[in-house]
C-alpha cells in the first residue's frame, strides 16, 4: 500500500493539466464565473474537445472508445478536472446508456449508439421514472405494445433531466403487464424526434429548467432498438444503477466546494473577525471536511477492489449516500456564509441587461444552489432506498 | 498509489486471525481477566514466539518481519475483533516506537527482547491535571551526577501492573507545558522509587497510578535528546492513536456483526427484529461508520510518515471521525441488543466498552477536531 503517485502517474498528472489548461474554452470560463445558466452548446463545446483528444470516457473499455486508464489515471482526472472547474460532462449517454449499450446491446446497437455518445453528437435523456413510480421504479405503468416491427409506447415519464435538449432517450417501459413487478419490463431506445414525443419543462426551486415531463402517445420505436431481451430491461436497470451510484460520489467535486467555502469564510466578516475564526462555523468545516476524506478513502478503497476484478456492487450505496449528504453539505454552508445575501432572487443577466447583480459573486447562487441540491439524496434511488439496498445485499437482512 | 495488502501482511492477518479464534474466545477471555494477573501470560509468548508476531513492524536488521506502520495496523485490528487484553499497543507501537525512532545501543539491546516477548513496556505520559496536552508535565527528572532522579505522579498507566519496562515522559527543564524541556526515558519498571497502586480498567485491562519517589535512573534511559522529546513523543503518540483507530476498526466491525446475527435470530411481534426497516437502517448507518473507520485508519496509517503538521492533521481527522464512530455503533449495538445488551453475561457488552474506552484515548473527538483546525484552518 503507499499513497504517493508513481513517476508516471506524476507525468500523467501534469499531461491532463497542461491539457485542461490549454484547451478547455475561455468564453464558457466567462459564462461559469458569472454564474449564468449553461446552454447545450455550453456543455457540448467542452465536450467536443475532449472527444477530439479521445479522453471522454476514460471508463469505458478501449475497444468501445475508451482511455485504458489505470483506476489511479482516472482518479488524478477526475481531481484536475475539479481543480479547474471544468463543467461536467452529461452522464447519460456517457455514464449510462454507453455502458448499458456495450455490455447489453447488439453489434448493430453498438455500431449506431456508441459513436454519437462519444462525439456528443447524440444528447441523451433517461426515461425512469413516472408520476406513480419514484423510488418505487419497477411499479412503472408506461407500456410498450407489440405491433410488426415495432412497439407502440404510451405514457408518462417524469424529472427527466435535459430532455428539452435530447435526441435519444433510454426508456423502461412495461411489455408484459401480467408479470411481477420487476419482470415484464423492456429497455428501450427511442428517438426524441418520434411522432407523439412531448417534453413539458419543470421549473425547479432555484428557478432553473432542468427537468421535464415527458409525455409518449402512440410512439413507434423499431423493435432492433430495444436493449437486452424482452421482459429483462430490469437487469439493464439494476446494472446502471450501480453504475451510477459510483459517479455520484463526487469527491473530487466536493473537494473543490469546500475550498470554496474556506474562500468565502475567510471573505466574509463576522463581527470583527473573519467567519472562519468563528469556532462554530469552523467545526462544520472541519466535520465536512473529515466527512469527506473518510468518502474519499472510501472510494479508493472501493476503487482498488474494483480495479482486483469486482465490478461496482451494491457498497457503492454506501458512496452514494454519504456523498450526496456531503454535496448538500456544502451548499448548506455557502448559504449560510453569506448571510444576508443569501436573500436577493438572480435570475441571471437578461438579453442586453448589463446591470451587475446585488452582492458578492459568490452569493449569486448559494440560495438556488442549495435548493437544487436537495435533489442528489432523492434522486438515483433516494437514500432511503439505498440503505434497503445495502441491508439486503450487503447485510443479508 | 496502491491500496493492495501484500502477500506477507495477508498472511499476518491470517495466522493471527486462526490462532485468536482458538486463543481468545469469550470464556478464556473472562478467565483471564479474573486471573490472579488479569492475563494469560502464554499467550504473549506464543504471539512472540510461535507466531513472529512482535517482530512483524520491526525491521529485518532488527530481528524482524521487515514490517511497519501497516503491520501494526493490521495486527491491532485484529486484536480487536476477540477485544484482546495484550500489551501490543503499549510494548510494540509506543515502545518499539521510540525505540526504532532514536536507534543506538539501547534500541538494539531492548528490540530484540521485544520481539522475543521479554520485554512488557507501559507508557507512563498521562497526568491528572494534563488532559490531553503532551507538554503538560509536572513529572520531573532532575540531573543527578551522571543519571536522573525521577519525581511525579502518572496516570492510568495501562499495563504497568505486567511492565518490565516504562516508557516515562518527564521535565528535564521548563515550566509545566512548554514546548522545550520534554525528555523521553526507559527506565526499568522494578526500579527503586517507583511505587504502584495497580487497578483493573472497565475495559478488562491492568493499570496503574505510578508515583516516582525519588527514584534514581542512569543516564542511559534517556532516549533521544534531553529538553528535545517532544516532537519524538508526539509522534509516537500519533502512532499509537491511529494503531488505536485500527484496532477501534476491529471492535466496531465486531459490534456491527454481533448485531446483525443477534436480530436476526430475536423474535419480536411473530418476527425476526431484522425485518423491521427502523432497525436495517440503523444497522447499515453502523455498517457505514465501520467502513468509513476503515477508510480513515488506511489514510492516516499511510501518512504516518509525512513531515509533523500533515501528519498530525491526518492523525487528527482520523481520530476525530474514528471516536465519534466507535460511540455510534457502540450504543446502537446495545441499544438494538435490548434489556439483555447491558449485561454482563453477553460479550456484546465488553466490545462496547472497549469502545467506549477508545473515544477518548489519545484524546476525544473534540480534542481532535480542535488540533485538525489549528493546523489546516487557519484564518
Amino acid at each position: 500500500m503507499q499513497l504517493e503517485f508513481s513517476p508516471a502517474e506524476i507525468a500523467f498528472q501534469k499531461e491532463v493539466r497542461n491539457f485542461i489548461a490549454e484547451n478547455y474554452p475561455e468564453n464558457l470560463r466567462s459564462v461559469q464565473d458569472e454564474g449564468h445558466d449553461l446552454s447545450k452548446e455550453d456543455f457540448l463545446s467542452w465536450h467536443r474537445i475532449l472527444a477530439k483528444k479521445g479522453w471522454i470516457a476514460p471508463a469505458w473499455p478501449v475497444e468501445y472508445g475508451g482511455t485504458g486508464w489505470t483506476a489511479t489515471e482516472r482518479f488524478i482526472w477526475s481531481e484536475e478536472l475539479a481543480a479547474a472547474d471544468c463543467v461536467t460532462t452529461m452522464p447519460f449517454g456517457l455514464s449510462m446508456v454507453g455502458p448499458v449499450i456495450y455490455t447489453f446491446g447488439t453489434p448493430e446497437q453498438k455500431a449506431k449508439f456508441l459513436p454519437g455518445i462519444l462525439s456528443g453528437d447524440d444528447w441523451w435523456c433517461q426515461g425512469y421514472s413516472e408520476p406513480g413510480a419514484g423510488s418505487d421504479l419497477a411499479s412503472l405503468r408506461t407500456k410498450a405494445v407489440r405491433d410488426g416491427d415495432d412497439y407502440v409506447v404510451n405514457g408518462q415519464k417524469t424529472w427527466t433531466t435535459m430532455a428539452q435538449h435530447a435526441d435519444w432517450g433510454f426508456f423502461l417501459v412495461r411489455t408484459d403487464s401480467d408479470a411481477k413487478a420487476q419482470e415484464g419490463i423492456s429497455f428501450l431506445l427511442i428517438d426524441m424526434k418520434s411522432p407523439g414525443v412531448t417534453v413539458r419543462p419543470i421549473i425547479t426551486l432555484g428557478g432553473e429548467h432542468e427537468v421535464n415531463e415527458v409525455w409518449l402517445e402512440d410512439v413507434r420505436v423499431p423493435v432492433e432498438n430495444r436493449v437486452y431481451e424482452e421482459n429483462k430491461g430490469w437487469t439493464c436497470a439494476k446494472f446502471l444503477l450501480a453504475h451510477e451510484r459510483t459517479g455520484i460520489a463526487a469527491v473530487a467535486r466536493s473537494k473543490r466546494g469546500v475550498e470554496k467555502i474556506k474562500a468565502i469564510a475567510r471573505t466574509e466578516q463576522d463581527g470583527d473577525r473573519p467567519l472562519i475564526a468563528n469556532p462554530f462555523f469552523k467545526r462544520k468545516i472541519s466535520e465536512l471536511e473529515i466527512d469527506l476524506t473518510a468518502l474519499e478513502f472510501t472510494e479508493l478503497r472501493s476503487l482498488a477492489s474494483e480495479a482486483s476484478g469486482k465490478g461496482p456492487g451494491p457498497e457503492s450505496s454506501l458512496l452514494k449516500i454519504k456523498g450526496s449528504e456531503i454535496q448538500q453539505r456544502i451548499t448548506e454552508l455557502a448559504l449560510e456564509a453569506v448571510g444576508h445575501y443569501g436573500a436577493p432572487y438572480f435570475r441571471g443577466f437578461g438579453e442586453g441587461d448589463n446591470e451587475h447583480p446585488i452582492g458578492p459573486d459568490y452569493a449569486h447562487r448559494a440560495a438556488p444552489t442549495y435548493f437544487n441540491a436537495r435533489k442528489t439524496t432523492i434522486y438515483g434511488g433516494s437514500n432511503e432506498i439505498q440503505r434497503n439496498i445495502i441491508a439486503k445485499m450487503v447485510l443479508g437482512i | 498509489m496502491d491500496f493492495s495488502y501484500t502477500e506477507t501482511q495477508d498472511m499476518i492477518r491470517e495466522t493471527l486471525s486462526r490462532f485468536l479464534a482458538d486463543t481468545y474466545d469469550f470464556d478464556s477471555r473472562s478467565k483471564m481477566i479474573a486471573s490472579s494477573t488479569g492475563r494469560d501470560p502464554g499467550i504473549w509468548k506464543a504471539l512472540a514466539q510461535d507466531l513472529g508476531m512482535l517482530g512483524a513492524s520491526f525491521s529485518e536488521e532488527q530481528g524482524g518481519l521487515g514490517g511497519g506502520h501497516l503491520e501494526n495496523a493490521l495486527i491491532m485490528e485484529e486484536l480487536g475483533k476477540v477485544i484482546a487484553i495484550e500489551p501490543y499497543l503499549q510494548t510494540v507501537v509506543l515502545g518499539g516506537g521510540a525505540l526504532k525512532a532514536v536507534g543506538g545501543a539501547v534500541a538494539d539491546a531492548v528490540i530484540p527482547e521485544i520481539i522475543n516477548g521479554n520485554v512488557i513496556i507501559a507508557f507512563a505520559y498521562a497526568e491528572p491535571q494534563g488532559r490531553y496536552n503532551l507538554a503538560n508535565i509536572r513529572t520531573t527528572a532532575k540531573k543527578d551526577g551522571a543519571g536522573y532522579v525521577l519525581n511525579g505522579h502518572k496516570g492510568v498507566v495501562y499495563a504497568a501492573p505486567w511492565a518490565t519496562h516504562l516508557l516515562v515522559t518527564a521535565r528535564t527543564g521548563g515550566a509545566t507545558s512548554d514546548v522545550n524541556g520534554v525528555s523521553l526515558f526507559l527506565i526499568d519498571a522494578n526500579a527503586k522509587g517507583i511505587v504502584r497502586r495497580d487497578y483493573p480498567t472497565v475495559d478488562g485491562f491492568q493499570a496503574s497510578e505510578i508515583y516516582f519517589e525519588n527514584a534514581a535512573i542512569p543516564a542511559d534511559a534517556l532516549l533521544g535528546d534531553e529538553g528535545a522529546g517532544l516532537p519524538l513523543i508526539e509522534r509516537i503518540v500519533d502512532e499509537a492513536t491511529v494503531a488505536v483507530c485500527a484496532e477501534s476498526c476491529g471492535v466496531t466491525a465486531k459490534l456491527h456483526q454481533g448485531t446483525l446475527e443477534y436480530a436476526r435470530q430475536r423474535n419480536q411481534f411473530g418476527q425476526p427484529i431484522s425485518r423491521f426497516q427502523v432497525l436495517q437502517h440503523r444497522m447499515v448507518d453502523m455498517f457505514m461508520e465501520v467502513e468509513q473507520s476503515k477508510s480513515m485508519t488506511t489514510m492516516a496509517t499511510l501518512k504516518l510518515d509525512l513531515p509533523a503538521a500533515e501528519r498530525m492533521a491526518a492523525v487528527s481527522a482520523c481520530k476525530a471521525k474514528v471516536s465519534r464512530s466507535a460511540k455510534f455503533v457502540g450504543q446502537n449495538a446495545i441499544q438494538t441488543h435490548g434489556g439483555i445488551g447491558i449485561t454482563q453475561e453477553l460479550a456484546i457488552g465488553h466490545f462496547f466498552k472497549r469502545a467506549t474506552m477508545i473515544e477518548n484515548q489519545f484524546g476525544s473527538a473534540d480534542h481532535h477536531y480542535e488540533r485538525f483546525e489549528r493546523l489546516t484552518l487557519a484564518d
